[in-house]
């Protein structure tokens, strides 16, 4: 319990750090006040919207102010659209969630059996590959990777479309992007973890006293090398989120990345520390489910 | 380190020569070894390399294929949207990633080096504090935030360069620190402290000597990640401006075209690829070398 509830804290104090950040920055930036007013105000309304938004009052008062807002959802209104931050956030989240997921069941998919193959099989055939996939998701550029399958099953082949305008196969392009890099991850870590139980006392006993090299692998090994992959899952998870910056670009994919990125192009400070603070709750969020899931896998973590 | 053969036990010394320079080759990572020098090289004579001028073109010459795909040698790699020769482009890109991760590694090693070796010299709450920092540091949507500051700032050669170094302190930190809480039990350091050595002068002549080896692990598998950052920030247009030939703005640039001028976006992105895994080969090899402890999987 206690290993719980300093994990609690601590995502909290993430939270506020980034909060904090993205505070500073949005001072840096300047003003509040000048993309609020009215082109026609005079000085006194100046004051007064001053007074309003409690500029007059200590930094760290603005900053509490801020922060009840944000707890109250109030992420304040985008300078280009003029539209509350949150219900523009809340029209992309199905999108990202979809294509984070898509891919997120590509990366185990793929990586979980390509792992165990590659474990079991060590220096054949099925180990080289699942070595070489794993090297190159972590190698290439991910917008690389998404400009040779657009090329490749869009462009020469015409297979799959490159954005997102043709009903669900849109989605199979960037997931696939995506979930390589996450399976590379899931591949790297099952593979030597795999190696570690197969090389262990137990396993040597199972397969002394005459069990299939399936209750084995499955039963035995398997089982034990659990344990990173499953942590990593959820840290993939967030990581997911964060990559499909890139990749929502590239396919047009309009999710929250694609966003960001839109906001950066528009000068559109709020809806980008609205994508950020969502992010950072995300990411907290799995890197908290990674350790329940570590607890519940691991009953050493518990005592400590 | 390779066992020598005796000589006795082999038939045909010219033959055994050759096996075993092949078999010391096998240990050595060749091909990584050649990219990293071709790109260094191709980095430091950009000027002299590239026949072409690398941000102005002639607009008549415009998305001229490949030398292999019905191009002309004085294009091998092709022409760009702009007219502009690929292959000088690429050269003059090398130099940017260069430069950016030599002087990203050195900044970054240097400060997580000394925050590693202070938190784990220290011990107590200054290490839990500095530890705590590094997680955190570890869950901040960095891209996101070099967006924001792109915005606010605008896109600069010097906040790339800081956003970069904030990026990788971190690992160094962790690792050091794992290591330096090692080298802390040792008996040389108590019996330096005995002696009434200070702190910093066991932190300097005792301690850091001794992860030299792992910074160096850390640093080489590094580059990768920075290498792969900087491309994400340039081709996201956070990284360095504009008409400066770096590989991801090039990606960037050409991703326009993909279906009419494939080679204006591929044929760069793979430059990216190929110096990330050749990094990343030369570093495990450093670390199955220097240090069989951290065999275990990176992340």
């Amino acid at each position: 319990m206690r290993f719980l509830l300093r994990r609690i804290i601590a995502g909290i104090v993430t939270l506020l750090v980034v909060t904090m950040l993205v505070f500073v920055l949005s001072r840096i930036q300047g003003d509040p006040r000048s993309l609020l007013i009215s082109e026609d105000a005079t000085q006194e309304q100046w004051h007064e919207l001053g007074r309003q938004l409690e500029l007059d009052q200590p930094v760290y008062r603005q900053y509490l102010r801020y922060t009840t807002n944000l707890v109250q959802g109030d992420l304040g209104d985008s300078t280009l659209q003029r539209r509350p931050v949150v219900d523009i956030l809340w029209t992309r989240i199905p999108n990202s969630a979809l294509l984070a997921g898509t891919a997120f069941a590509f990366a185990i998919l793929v990586g979980i059996p390509l792992g165990i193959l590659s474990a079991v099989k060590r220096g054949g055939f099925w180990d080289h590959g699942a070595r070489s996939f794993a090297v190159l998701g972590q190698a290439m550029p991910v917008f690389w990777v998404a400009l040779i399958l657009i090329y490749v099953f869009a462009v020469r082949l015409d297979w799959l479309p490159a954005s997102r305008n043709a009903g669900w196969t849109s989605v199979i392009l960037p997931a696939i992007t995506l979930g390589w890099f996450g399976a590379s991850g899931q591949v790297r870590i099952l593979r030597s973890s795999m190696l570690d139980e197969l090389d262990s006392e137990y396993v040597r006993l199972a397969r002394a006293k005459g069990s299939s090299t399936r209750a084995v692998v499955w039963k035995h090994a398997f089982r034990n090398a659990l344990l990173g992959p499953v942590t990593f899952a959820a840290l993939t998870l967030a990581s997911l989120i964060t990559g499909s910056i890139v990749v929502e670009t590239v396919f047009s994919w309009p999710g929250l990345g694609l966003l960001a990125v839109q906001a950066v192009s528009n000068s559109d400070y709020p809806i980008l520390q609205g994508v950020i603070l969502l992010t950072t709750l995300v990411f907290v969020f799995a890197s908290f489910l990674a350790d329940v899931l570590y607890m519940a896998i691991d009953p050493r973590v518990r005592i400590r | 380190m390779t066992t020598p053969i005796a000589e006795s036990d082999l038939p045909n010394p010219r033959l055994a020569t050759i096996q075993n320079l092949r078999y010391r080759l096998r240990r050595w990572p060749v091909s990584s070894i050649v990219i990293l020098s071709v790109l260094i090289v191709a980095a430091g004579f950009a000027p002299l390399i590239a026949p072409h001028d690398s941000k102005l073109g002639n607009l008549d010459d415009r998305h001229i294929p490949p030398l292999l795909f019905g191009g002309t040698s004085d294009h091998i790699f092709g022409t760009d949207g702009l007219g502009r020769d690929i292959f000088s482009r690429i050269v003059h890109g090398a130099r940017i990633s260069v430069v950016v991760a030599v002087v990203t590694l050195g900044v970054g090693g240097t400060i997580g080096t000394a925050i590693g070796v202070v938190s784990g010299y220290a011990g107590g709450w200054v290490d839990e504090v500095i530890m705590r920092i590094v997680d955190i540091k570890f869950a901040v949507p960095l891209i996101l935030i070099a967006l924001a500051l792109t915005v606010i700032l605008g896109p600069s050669f010097g906040l790339l360069l800081g956003l970069l170094v904030f990026l990788i302190w971190g690992h160094f930190a962790r690792q050091v620190r794992a290591e330096v809480l090692v080298i802390v039990t040792m008996d040389y350091v108590a019996a330096s402290r005995s002696c009434g050595a200070s702190p910093v002068r066991i932190m300097c002549r005792h301690i850091l000597p001794g992860v030299i080896s792992i910074v160096a692990v850390v640093g080489t598998l590094q580059v990768g990640a920075v290498v792969l950052a900087e491309a994400s920030l340039s081709f996201l247009g956070a990284g360095i401006p504009l008409p400066a030939p770096a590989w991801g703005s090039m990606v960037a640039e050409g991703r326009l075209y993909i279906d009419t001028a494939w080679w204006v976006s591929l044929i760069p992105g793979s430059f990216i690829a190929l110096l990330v895994i050749a990094t990343a080969l030369l570093g495990d090899w450093l670390r199955d070398r220097l240090d069989p402890r951290l065999r275990q999987v990176q992340l």
